[in-house]
Formats: structure tokens, C-alpha cells, sequence
């Protein structure tokens, strides 16, 4: 589903990623790994378009696609959906009407008719339920005045609307206390499936109590380091980042 | 008749001329008091003359486009049809007052009877009240202004809104000024007076909308008296067409206890501008809010005034503006204090969203404060959209050109939410998104 190959990327002057070659089949949880600054969320971000980071080397294939040319919304509409770090937020624009917009964009790209809005309430209803999140939270502006923890909720809530093949979570258990993070897992799980490939980028091993990956890789200095299973993020628990990069220096 | 050293431009000699040859006529709308204003309104006018950018309170507004055309030609009956066919667009549950190039059309109004007060101008003048006598030009300062000056010389037609005593007017009283071009420039210049007598409460909207993109020139006047304990809501609509020049000003006089809102909403004109003044006594509150939308070359100018001159009075004012393309937009914000206003609290925040680099704002708070124990703040921003809200929208399927409008729209409906009536709410959005409809397909054409 997804062919990452030699992938360099830039923010102004600095380059961040020296080279991932990841590969990433539907069906499959991969974790992202590593320290502050080895350039997790800028992985992240180049898969969802941000046109902060140039790519200078390097190719992305999605299902066959060059995935680097496409526009932010070709992505989202193809299937790619990032769960933001820190989510936007955006006074005057309600969550209803934005996620109302974004899901019939969505598909009618995918050739389905638009959702009317009893259908659509319905959806909405039943993906809130599964993210335990106050009904009170749709008709306010999207993420505006909510907590950090409903912030991240409302993404995955997102996601789990969208309905993407590709989902990349960038640091969704940052910040969340453990009864937040419990749901966050809940949503992400019961998004788990065969069509569906999930990308989590998270700093701590916590979360992957929660989600099981099939493979974790642990990134440092804009590069894989080490892949593994999910033994890996323990090793990783244990021996810290540090311990890590010396044993990958050796 | 004039003083020996006065010179006369150029550019006032058309209109002065024009009021000479139709002064026989004039002279028979209304009863000789208000026949003498307007004498004494079209010798003010050749002092005065129109401002020039000398004057401190054009300084960022050139008349040049607007002074180079002589609009003195003889004011044609307008096209009923094309009118017609604007006013059945309006929101549909107000009492109508229609005016087509300044003239009263009965026939496109829709009145509310004996019961209240809700006429032409021009027929009170000739039936005459005292009430006329007694307000009218008594806010409005043509002996300082020279367009308020011009406007009461060729005074003809307008509103005439008189709600008596302990009355509430249930629907909303709405004034449409319908403007096209003649065969040669022509100039309207409509005059509204609005009286509301105590304990009573009105909502006024005041229309101006232009025909097929036509050259012409709005110069309107309306005087809004408002009665001790009265609530007064009013909405200026400003939609002329993209050539059309557009002056308009607003004179309020609020009296003790007198709530007065005011929404103005701009979007057309080659070259507008709108002042709202008002005076307020003890006790009364004044809410005055804005939303300018311009785009090519247009030029929008608002100035408003809040008179504090007695204490505990509170005003509130946010006016927001939308840039586009290489138009420009003027905001003078003037908060007056005086000595004895103690316990004011006054509050002006000005916010501009400039969509283009090669638009131009000037925006200027203006706080003259007299008392000591006050509270006055006010603030201006200018800003652009913000790149992360569009990226997040893009990452979910939105196009960059429907998360501009979405964003531009978000940051319009801050004002427009604030209209407390439904159906002009909705008729205003309406119009912001064919507005930003019009922009991404002019956009796309370049």
C-alpha cells in the first residue's frame, strides 16, 4: 500500500529525513519510534502534503501513486488521513458543517452518492459513542476551547467518520491521561482491518499497550535505525533511545 | 447670495446649476420651511464645497474618480422591471418602502396601512406634520458637511418612519434604494428620517442596491432619533454596483435609556463611504457593527463617531473587513468622552483579513476622552488567513479554495451572526458566498 524508498526531506535550510525506506502493507500497524527531533512528525507530515517540508530525494508510492505530487486533499481523498499532533483550531467554522464537507468531498471521490443529513447525524452519532465525546462538541467551532484530551479524541473521532485506507497518527498519545488514552486505543482498534493500514508516531512505548503493531521501527538523526516486532518497543522501554543508537552505532 | 471671495470649483458649478433649474419644482415638494433648508443647504453646499484631501477626514479617501463626473444630470424614472426583479430576491417578511433613483414606487412597497407611520417623504412633505418640522435636518449638519449639505438642497424623497409612544413594531421596516445609470450621470439622494418616541421599539434595514453594474452616485442621508427607553435596531445593506459612487451618513441622536444597534454591511461601489455618528445621553447604549467586502479596485471608507456626552452610557463597536484584489479600505474609529461622561465604557476593536498583497488598509482609532473615570479600549489587527486552519482542512479532502472561503466566510459570520433577524441573516450569507464565488472565478480567468 505503501512504498517509502530513500526519502529526504527539508524544513527551510535543514534537512530532517536522510533516507526512510519503509514499506507498509494493508492490514498492518506499523509504530514509529524515536527521540525528539529524529524527525517522526516530519514523516508524518510529508505523507499528509504539508508544504513546510520539501522532499529533495527519495519517492513515496501510494497504491502505485507518487504520492508526492498529489495536493493535500487529493491525498485525504485517496485515503491518507493524518491525526494531527496539535490539532487547529478554527473559531466559526462548526465541526458538523466542516466534517459534513470533508466526509461528501471524500465520497464523491470515491464515486458515493453524498450523505443526506439524517444519515449523516446518524454516522456522526455512532462514531461519538464509540469515542465517548459530548454530542454537545459537534456544533461547536472545530477543536476551539476543547481540552488537549478532546482534541485528540476529535481526531481519531475524524478518522473513524473518514473512514481512510491509510491513517497516520502523529503523537495521539501525547498528553492524554491513561482513561483518554484507553478510548483513543478503543477508536484506533476498532478501525483495525484488513483494507486498513495504520501509521502510529509516538515517543512512548505506553500507547502500544493499548494497540498492538505488527512492526515497530525506532527512527534517529532522519533515518531507521532498527526495525523489529513488537518486543522491540519493550527493548526500547528498557534500554531507553540512548542505549539504542549505541548498539545501532556499534 | 454668496460671499464676494468665494471661489467656486469647477466641480460644484453642475450641481449648483442643476438645483437653480429645478428649484420651481423642488420648491413644490413640502411646505416653504423645508423649501428654505434647502436654500440654505445649497449656499452651505457652494461654500463648502466637497472635501478635499486637505481635509484631516478624507485624507485617505481621493474624491478624484467620483468629483471628475458631474452626476447633476436630470434624475430619470428608474426601470421598474429590473427593480422588481431585485426586490423579489429580498427577505419577504419586512414592511417595504421602495424607492427606484430616489423616487417612491408604491407599486414595489408594501405598506403597513393606517396603523403605523411607514411613508414616503415625500408625501408627509406635502401632507406636512409638525414632527417633520421639528426633526428634520436637525441632526444631520449640512451647515459642515458638504454632501449632507448637497443632499438636503435636492431633498425630495426618502423615508418618512414615525413610531408613536409605547409602541413594538413586530416586522422588520425595510427601505430598499434601487439605483441604475441614465443616459447621462445622475445623482440620487434619498433622505430617511426615523423618529421613535419613547418606551417603543423598531428594526430599520436600509437597502442600497445598484442595476446591471451601472455609473452612478448615492448621496443619502438619514437622521435616526431615538426616544427615551427605546430600542432601536438598525441595518444599513450597501450593495451598489461595482461603477457606482456611494456616500452615505447616519446621524442618531440617542436619548436617555436609548439602545441603538447598527449593522452595516458593505460590499459594492467603486467608492463608498459610510458614516455613522451618534450622541449618546445618559444611560443609553450604542452597538455598532460592521462588515466590508471589497475586491478589483474597489475603495470602502467607514467612519464612525460615538458622541459620549453624558456619564454611564456604554458603546460597543467591531467592524471587520475583507480585502481582495488591489481595492483598499479606510476604518476611522472616533470615540468622544466628555468631561462630564464619567463611567463610560466604551469598547472598538477594528479587524481586517487581507486575502491579496496588493490591497491597502488604513485603519485609525481616534479616543478623545475628557473624563477621568472611564473605560475605553480599542484595537486593531490585520491579518491573513492562517496557513495551518487551510492545511488542516486540505489534509481532510477540502480544496484550498473552498477552505478559503470556509475560512473567509468564518471570519464574516462573526458579524453576521450578530443580526438578530433570521431571514436577512441568511440573505446576507447568501450573498458573501456568491460574492467569494465571483472572486475564485475571476481569479481563475487571470
Amino acid at each position: 500500500m505503501l512504498e517509502i524508498r530513500n526519502l529526504h526531506a527539508r524544513v527551510s535550510e535543514k534537512e530532517i529525513l536522510q533516507g526512510i525506506d519503509l514499506t507498509v502493507n494493508t492490514g498492518e500497524v506499523h509504530a514509529i519510534m524515536g527521540p525528539n527531533g529524529s524527525g517522526k512528525s516530519t514523516l508524518a507530515q510529508v505523507l499528509a502534503g504539508r508544504d513546510l517540508y520539501q522532499v529533495t530525494e527519495g519517492e513515496i508510492l501510494y497504491e502505485g501513486k507518487n504520492l508526492i505530487e498529489m495536493s493535500p486533499e487529493d491525498r485525504a481523498r485517496e485515503g491518507v488521513f493524518m491525526a494531527f499532533q496539535y490539532p487547529v483550531e478554527i473559531p466559526g467554522v462548526s465541526n458538523l458543517y466542516f466534517l459534513k464537507a470533508a466526509l461528501n468531498t471524500i465520497r464523491k471521490n470515491r464515486g458515493l452518492p453524498e450523505l443526506d443529513a439524517m444519515d449523516f447525524l446518524s454516522l456522526v452519532k455512532d462514531r461519538m459513542k464509540l469515542m465517548e465525546m459530548d454530542p454537545s462538541l459537534m456544533n461547536r467551532p472545530v477543536n476551539a476551547g476543547f481540552s488537549g484530551g478532546e482534541k485528540k479524541r476529535n481526531e481519531i473521532f475524524q478518522m473513524a467518520v473518514l473512514e481512510p485506507r491509510l491513517a497516520i497518527l502523529d503523537e495521539t498519545d501525547s498528553g492524554l491521561d491513561i482513561d483518554a488514552l484507553k478510548i483513543v486505543a478503543k477508536g484506533v482498534n476498532a478501525l483495525r482491518s484488513p483494507e486498513r493500514a495504520i501509521i502510529l508516531v509516538t515517543h512512548y512505548q505506553r500507547l502500544l499497550n493499548y494497540i498492538t503493531p505488527d512492526y515497530v521501527h525506532v527512527l534517529s538523526d532522519g533515518r531507521i535505525v532498527k526495525s523489529g516486532d513488537k518486543e522491540l518497543a519493550l527493548e526500547l522501554e528498557e534500554k531507553g533511545y540512548t542505549g539504542l543508537e549505541l548498539e545501532a552505532a556499534i | 447670495m454668496m460671499p464676494v471671495d468665494q471661489t467656486i470649483d469647477q466641480q460644484q458649478v453642475p450641481y449648483i446649476s442643476a438645483f437653480e433649474h429645478s428649484e420651481t419644482d423642488l420648491a413644490r415638494i413640502g411646505h416653504p420651511w423645508i423649501h428654505q433648508i434647502r436654500r440654505d443647504a445649497i449656499e452651505r453646499f457652494s461654500e463648502l464645497g466637497f472635501p478635499s484631501a486637505h481635509d484631516e477626514d478624507w485624507k485617505f479617501t481621493n474624491l478624484d474618480p467620483l468629483l471628475k463626473i458631474s452626476f447633476a444630470g436630470r434624475v430619470e424614472r428608474g426601470d421598474t422591471v429590473r427593480a422588481s426583479e431585485i426586490v423579489r430576491r429580498l427577505p419577504g417578511d419586512h414592511y417595504r418602502l421602495v424607492f427606484v433613483n430616489g423616487r417612491y414606487s408604491p407599486s414595489l412597497s408594501n405598506e403597513p396601512g393606517q396603523d403605523l407611520t411607514i411613508r414616503n417623504l415625500r408625501d408627509a412633505l406635502s401632507d406636512g406634520t409638525p414632527l417633520l418640522e421639528q426633526h428634520l435636518a436637525r441632526l444631520a449638519d449640512y451647515k459642515k458637511h458638504g454632501f449632507i449639505a448637497l443632499n438636503t438642497a435636492f431633498l425630495e424623497d426618502g423615508a418618512f418612519v414615525y413610531v408613536p409612544r409605547g409602541v413594538i413594531v413586530e416586522r422588520p421596516i425595510h427601505l430598499v434604494h434601487v439605483s441604475a445609470a441614465g443616459l447621462r450621470p445622475q445623482a440620487s439622494h434619498p433622505r430617511n428620517l426615523i423618529v421613535v418616541d419613547a418606551n417603543s421599539q423598531a428594526s430599520v434595514i436600509e437597502s442600497y442596491i445598484g442595476v446591471d453594474n451601472g455609473l452612478y452616485f448615492t448621496n443619502a442621508v438619514t437622521e435616526i432619533i431615538g426616544g427615551e427607553d427605546t430600542i432601536i435596531h438598525h441595518h444599513k445593506l450597501q450593495r451598489e454596483s461595482d461603477q457606482a459612487f456611494h456616500i452615505a451618513t447616519l446621524q442618531v441622536e440617542q436619548n436617555r435609556g436609548c439602545t441603538f444597534t447598527s449593522h452595516s454591511i458593505a460590499f459594492g461601489g467603486a467608492l463608498a463611504r459610510t458614516e455613522v455618528n451618534s450622541v449618546l445621553a445618559e444611560g443609553s447604549e450604542c452597538t455598532l457593527n460592521g462588515l466590508y467586502v471589497v475586491s478589483g479596485r474597489q475603495h470602502v471608507d467607514t467612519r464612525t463617531s460615538i458622541d459620549h456626552a453624558k456619564p454611564h452610557a456604554a458603546s460597543h463597536e467591531l467592524y471587520k473587513g475583507i480585502l481582495d484584489g488591489r481595492s483598499s479600505a479606510v476604518f476611522n474609529g472616533k470615540i468622544i468622552v466628555r468631561k462630564d461622561a464619567q463611567k463610560t465604557d466604551a469598547k472598538q476593536t477594528n479587524k481586517n483579513l487581507v486575502l491579496s498583497e496588493d490591497s491597502t488598509i488604513n485603519t485609525k482609532p481616534q479616543l478623545q476622552i475628557y473624563a477621568d473615570d472611564v473605560r475605553c479600549t480599542h484595537g486593531a489587527t490585520v491579518g491573513q488567513l492562517d496557513e495551518d486552519a487551510i492545511f488542516y482542512l486540505r489534509s481532510r479532502g477540502i480544496s484550498r479554495e473552498t477552505a478559503r472561503d470556509i475560512l473567509t466566510t468564518a471570519f464574516a459570520r462573526d458579524i453576521i451572526d450578530r443580526i438578530k433577524l433570521e431571514s436577512l441573516r441568511n440573505y446576507i450569507e447568501q450573498i458573501l458566498t456568491s460574492r467569494l464565488a465571483r472572486e475564485r472565478k475571476a481569479e481563475k480567468a487571470v
